[in-house]
């Protein structure tokens, strides 16, 4: 049977960064196709570059065994290919019905050409239960009824091929198990459809083959009866080479961070931390694993201060800073941050490498005497830090974004470290940092940990996770599915990133 | 009664020009481009439809080459917002400098008046329509006053509301337009070109403050005299926000503010009940209406979305 | 938002993009010179003559940089916080309300008390009507681009008022207000003829362009030497690094708009109380737009400030100039050039970022990212 879709030796560069590595797939016609990985595996890429918003560096592409040129969207949609994003590209105040209609109306006069795509959309919501009221303003409906109207709009348009990107990551589960029926659907009625995702329980819920891609290249493709969730997980992360950290025992000493039933809510109400409890301790390093998106940033806002709780409580050192909702203050209590995106957020890539370093700090007196800011200290401060933590070069007068990617990060985590912190909170440390610079911070983190201050660890590298926690904890869709230590396996952490069975509260 | 007549007759003259512009702004924000150069568009309208029309002997001649010149600094401003990213507001500054220099620099150059043109015979002007034979009727001799005795340039600004609100909402280009000024995204992954919808805005901005220049200098007025706009760029972007970005209400807007400039005129002053109310408190208003508006203490303000962020293919 | 912009080294971006963007601006307006049938090189012989030929020229020439150091501080101060404040115009018209009830209504005080108040009161006028718009787009989400351009009209409303109703003397025929002798800056010719009898040539240039320097340099200390002005850039930079550094964006806003209006206040202080000694109408005549052109060019840096000012205040009295030379030339050419600086400084920033960065790195972008 001629495959609907066939990808071959697709290969993609971005600067440095290889996304897709001489990728060969092939979608059989009326089936969902599973695509699987970590972040960073490619997949988006992948995908994207089937819809048309990039171009591959080589490789070829087939539509139902015709090879094909993808230049753009309206290429792809002409081929009938769809797309479901996961940000949805919809224009809130328009209803349903002008949404689907956008850049396909049929005519000049949308008057008569709305007439016929009511007609259109109320079959299509019937045939696949994608019931929408088409008079509705898309701003005002929830998540999963929005994500009706982009379905909608890609079967409007003819779409025999259906590419879903992470369409459960905003969706209640309800609404999540209401979405697979239309998969479901869909499929019975002879369309294709790829679902990208990282959740391993929806693979098995609803595809018919999965295809699992790691650090760009396509690793294996299976029959999803024929394989188990182990499998997919340990295929997923794979097995690498630990990096040997030279570790002692952890001495464990009073709590110093208290979370309870922690909940954030974002601006949709999606609980993105959904009651979260878990404390940390002076001499050890808390790792918080998972794959990016399931909450581990928001929490991180909500402890260091940038967001407010919705409910629950952080208790820093005794006192309740969800009710504070100021890094300044919290910076004050003893908590230092090195937030996950360096350059949007720890460091001022137009400042010099000496602004930067006080990024947060500025208030100390030590800088300065009262409102002044004495530039002698604030060089001084940065070229120590930089000389002691081996920032390269080690020149404070360097404008920020000239360094760099492991080097700006050396420069923060000094920043941090050298504030002398009780608790230090730190995200993606070593995202994007050559491998000397992953050494050193890791030691350093370790040698925090071992002068009796608490250190609270995010990232989704396994590998970092296992190799410095002394605790490990799972999130996924913003819960907490379980404790593990250190000497936990990738497969039982993978299962756990992925969804599968959470401990008992 | 008869200042009443002329009160209200004066306050659609006054609006025109207001009009024109506030729904040139329309098109131009809903599609997410920021005017803030609608004054310096008018203005260098105004001093083109003046110098042609006094060159040509035509008030036809003045218009088209108006148009012409609000068309070149709108493409200019487009230019600069869409292929060039810059800042649109930094833009608008520009453009109404740039206008209201070269206005007085040409002007002075051509007809060595420091900067007016000559005044115009009355086949230079829009004249007003007179019907002198209904103006005695009863009832019908005020309302025709009124309404009937204002040039074809001013029907046209008057048309151009429906025309417009028909336009953006039962049209396939007003949908997209209005797409692309709330998302731009969802624009460009259904395939559509969102540089080129916003040219259009841009030029329908521009031909549309080019006839409320027009109107100004060869309609309202007899010639161009520097400055000549007095900030009605700004009062129509006023009335634009304070109508939250709706072509019908922008009319009622654009008339209120006609309105408030007409009395300005007429009375130096109002009274109410015995009370002097100064001219400049009523000339303020317009503007003291906006920044309630803006701060949220009558209803809500809500720009398109998209409106002054230069789009970018963000991958 | 990081497009392929290309990289620089830092002396082309602080100095040579100006230039270029003003030969282009120059050579655009040479063009409208030559269209109007006049030699564009002789145009500028003139104007360059007519500000560094002579003594009274200088003067003058300094006297209207000074105005245009005051507003294009401001202008920088809110750009460096993000904000594009057009409110100098209004700001310094304000200001001069407050100069003058102190000045004249407290002019029983003697001279050193009460010039200095006076300064101050024009500085908080001005700083008070930029603080509005500056609470209503940190509380309420009202852009401040659109306040501003609203209270600048409200502002030639309500002083054209105040100096009709309140400043102007009876019977006086003058729209202006009595004279201001108490609070009186000398001019730089009273101060040659008084204390050095020598006799300068007459200029408005008066001790407010010490002011001027002064302003510059606490700007400078302000923004680079203390931890609000740290504050301050760092919102504008970044402002989510700024939030997670536990700076409160709101409150920042504010004050950097007051100081904004503040210094856009200065300017009324030359204008008023060292050159009109009264209150009268229109003062401003454009200064507070000259201040955005100046900043831009100056990239709103104190010492770019200082050079784009000179330059201006040499565009001005040279236009002066070139128009009793040459009536042909109205001096509103010197806005025509102030337009095309702001078009290619503002609007098309970018435009010789990529030829000049192919220029200098052929092979790419200096430094790692």
């Amino acid at each position: 049977m001629t495959p609907a879709i066939e990808l071959i030796g697709i290969d993609k560069r971005f600067g440095s960064v290889h996304a897709n590595k001489d990728v060969t797939l092939a979608i059989a016609p009326g089936s969902i196709h599973g695509i699987i990985g970590e972040n960073g595996a490619g997949k988006s890429t992948l995908m994207s570059i089937l819809f048309g918003f990039y171009q591959a560096d080589s490789g070829e592409i087939r539509v139902k065994g015709k090879p094909v040129k993808i230049r753009s969207s309206s290429d792809a949609i002409a081929l009938g290919i769809g797309m479901v994003h996961q940000h949805f590209m919809l224009v809130e105040p328009f209803t349903a019905l002008e949404n689907v209609v956008l850049g396909a109306e049929g005519g000049r006069l949308i008057g008569p050409a709305l007439t016929k795509a009511r007609a259109e959309l109320v079959r299509l919501a019937k045939d696949y239960e994608l019931e929408v009221d088409p008079d509705a303003i898309v701003g005002e409906l929830p998540v999963g009824l929005q994500q009706r109207v982009e379905i909608l709009k890609a079967l409007f348009r003819g779409a025999e091929t259906l590419i879903l990107d992470e369409p459960t990551g905003v969706l209640t589960p309800d609404e999540a198990d209401h979405l697979f029926r239309i998969l479901r659907i869909l499929k019975d009625q002879g369309k294709t459809v790829i679902l990208i995702t990282h959740k391993l329980r929806e693979i098995m819920a609803i595809t018919d083959r999965v295809s699992v891609m790691r650090r760009g290249e396509l690793v294996a493709t299976r029959e999803t009866k024929a394989t188990t969730v182990e499998e997919l997980a340990e295929l997923m992360v794979g097995r690498h080479v630990l990096l040997r950290v030279e570790k002692g025992p952890s001495n464990p000493g009073e709590t110093v961070l208290e979370v309870k039933n922690l909940t954030w809510k974002d601006r949709k109400g999606i609980a993105r931390v959904d009651n979260v409890s878990f404390s940390v301790r002076k001499g050890e390093i808390l790792g918080i694993a998972g794959v990016s998106g399931n909450g581990q940033s928001e929490l991180l806002d909500v402890i260091a201060g940038i967001a407010r709780p919705t409910s629950g409580q952080v208790i820093f050192e005794g006192k309740d800073i969800g009710i504070l909702g100021d890094p300044r203050h919290v910076r004050a209590e003893g908590l230092a941050h090195v937030p996950e995106d360096r350059q949007h957020r720890g460091l001022i890539g137009s400042f010099d490498a000496a602004e930067s370093a006080i990024l947060g700090w500025h208030h100390l007196e030590s800088l300065g005497k009262g409102f002044r800011l004495d530039r002698d200290k604030v060089v001084a401060r940065a070229r120590a830090e930089m000389e002691e933590f081996d920032v390269r070069p080690p020149d404070p007068l360097l404008k920020s974004a000239k360094f760099s990617g492991g080097n700006q990060q050396k420069l923060i985590i000094a920043r941090e470290i050298k504030s002398n912190p009780d608790l230090l909170i730190v995200g993606q440390p070593t995202r994007g940092v050559d491998i000397g610079a992953i050494e050193y911070i890791h030691k350093r983190i370790i040698q925090l940990r071992d002068e009796g201050k608490a250190v609270l660890l995010v990232s989704v590298e396994l590998d970092e996770i296992r190799s410095l926690s002394d605790r490990i904890l799972v999130m996924f869709a913003g819960r907490v599915m379980g404790e593990r230590g250190p000497r936990a396996t990738e497969r039982e952490l993978g299962l756990l990133m992925a969804g599968v069975g959470q401990d008992a509260a | 009664m008869n200042l009443y007549i002329e009160l209200l007759a004066s306050t659609i003259r006054m609006s025109v020009p207001l009009i024109l512009a506030c729904i040139a702004g329309l098109w131009s924000e809903r599609a997410g481009i920021v005017d803030i150069g609608l004054e310096g568009k008018m203005l260098i309208a105004a001093f083109v439809a003046a110098s042609a029309s006094a060159v040509f002997g035509s008030a036809w001649i003045g218009l088209f080459c108006a148009i012409l010149a609000s068309l070149a600094f709108a493409l200019v401003h487009g230019y600069a917002a869409i292929n060039q990213r810059g800042n649109q507001v930094v833009s608008g500054v520009a453009i109404n400098m740039l206008a209201a220099g070269l206005a007085v620099v040409l002007g002075n150059e051509w007809f060595r008046e420091g900067g007016r043109t000559p005044a115009l015979p009355p086949e230079g002007r829009f004249l007003p329509f007179e019907f002198p034979m209904l103006y005695d009727i009863p009832v019908v001799g005020p309302f025709a006053k009124i309404f009937l005795t204002h040039s074809i340039l001013a029907y046209f600004a008057f048309a151009i509301v429906p025309i417009s609100a028909w336009a953006l909402a039962r049209t396939r280009f007003g949908l997209r337009l209005r797409a692309v000024g709330e998302n731009p995204q969802a624009v460009d992954t259904a395939g559509i070109s969102v540089a080129a919808l916003r040219y259009r805005a841009v030029i329908i901005a521009g031909v549309l403050c080019g006839v409320a220049g027009a109107f100004i200098s060869t309609s309202l007025s007899s010639s161009f005299v520097r400055d000549m706009t007095a900030g009605s760029g700004f009062m129509a972007l006023a009335a634009l926000i304070f109508a939250n970005w709706r072509a019908f209400p922008a009319l009622g807007a654009c008339l209120l503010f006609g309105f408030l400039q007409a009395v300005g005129n007429f009375t130096q002053g109002a009274s109410i009940g015995g009370f002097q109310i100064p001219v400049q408190f009523i000339n303020m208003l317009p503007y003291v209406l906006t920044v309630v508006l803006l701060a949220g203490f009558i209803g809500k303000s809500v720009p398109p979305k998209a409106s002054g962020i230069p789009y970018v293919k963000d991958r | 938002m990081m497009q392929s912009r290309g990289e620089l080294p830092h002396w082309v971006d602080v100095g040579l993009i100006p230039v270029i963007n003003l030969a282009v601006a120059l050579i655009a307006s040479g063009l409208v010179v030559l269209i109007i049938g006049e030699n564009p090189f002789e145009a500028m012989w003139i104007m360059v003559q007519g500000s560094l030929g002579s003594l009274k020229g200088w003067g003058y020439m300094l006297y209207y940089a000074t105005n245009f150091v005051f507003t294009g501080l401001a202008v920088a101060v809110a750009f460096h916080a993000g904000l594009f404040n057009i409110g100098g115009e209004g700001q310094a018209y304000m200001a001069g309300v407050g100069a003058a009830t102190v000045g004249l209504g407290l002019d029983f005080l003697p001279w050193p008390i009460l010039l200095p108040l006076a300064i101050l009161a024009a500085m908080a006028m001005g700083a008070f009507w930029a603080w509005i718009p500056g609470v209503l787009q940190a509380k309420r989400g009202s852009h401040i681009v659109i306040t501003t351009i609203m209270f600048n009209f409200i502002a030639a409303s309500l002083v054209g008022y105040l100096i009709n109703y309140w400043f102007r003397p009876v019977g006086k025929m003058a729209v202006e207000s009595r004279e201001i002798t108490g609070a009186y800056i000398l001019s730089a010719r009273e101060v040659a003829r008084e204390y050095f009898g020598v006799k300068l040539a007459s200029s408005p240039l008066n001790f407010s362009v010490f002011l001027a320097l002064i302003a510059a340099w606490a700007v400078w200390y302000l923004l680079w030497r203390t931890k609000l002005g740290y504050e301050i850039r760092a919102l504008g930079a970044n402002p989510s690094a700024a939030i997670y550094a536990g700076i409160r964006p709101d409150r920042i806003i504010i004050i950097a708009m007051a100081i904004s209006g503040a210094l856009a206040g200065l300017m009324a202080v030359n204008e008023i109380l060292g050159v009109q000694h009264r209150l009268l109408l229109g003062y401003v005549g454009g200064a507070g737009f000259v201040g955005i052109a100046v900043a831009l060019m100056g990239r709103s840096h104190p010492i770019g400030i200082l050079l784009a000012a000179m330059l201006f205040g040499l565009l001005y009295q040279g236009g002066s100039e070139l128009s009793f030379a040459k009536p042909e030339i109205n001096r509103d050419m010197v806005v025509v050039i102030q337009g095309l600086v702001i078009l290619f400084m503002g609007a098309f920033e970018y435009a010789f970022r990529p030829a000049l960065s192919a220029l200098f790195y052929p092979l790419g972008g200096e430094g790692n990212q």
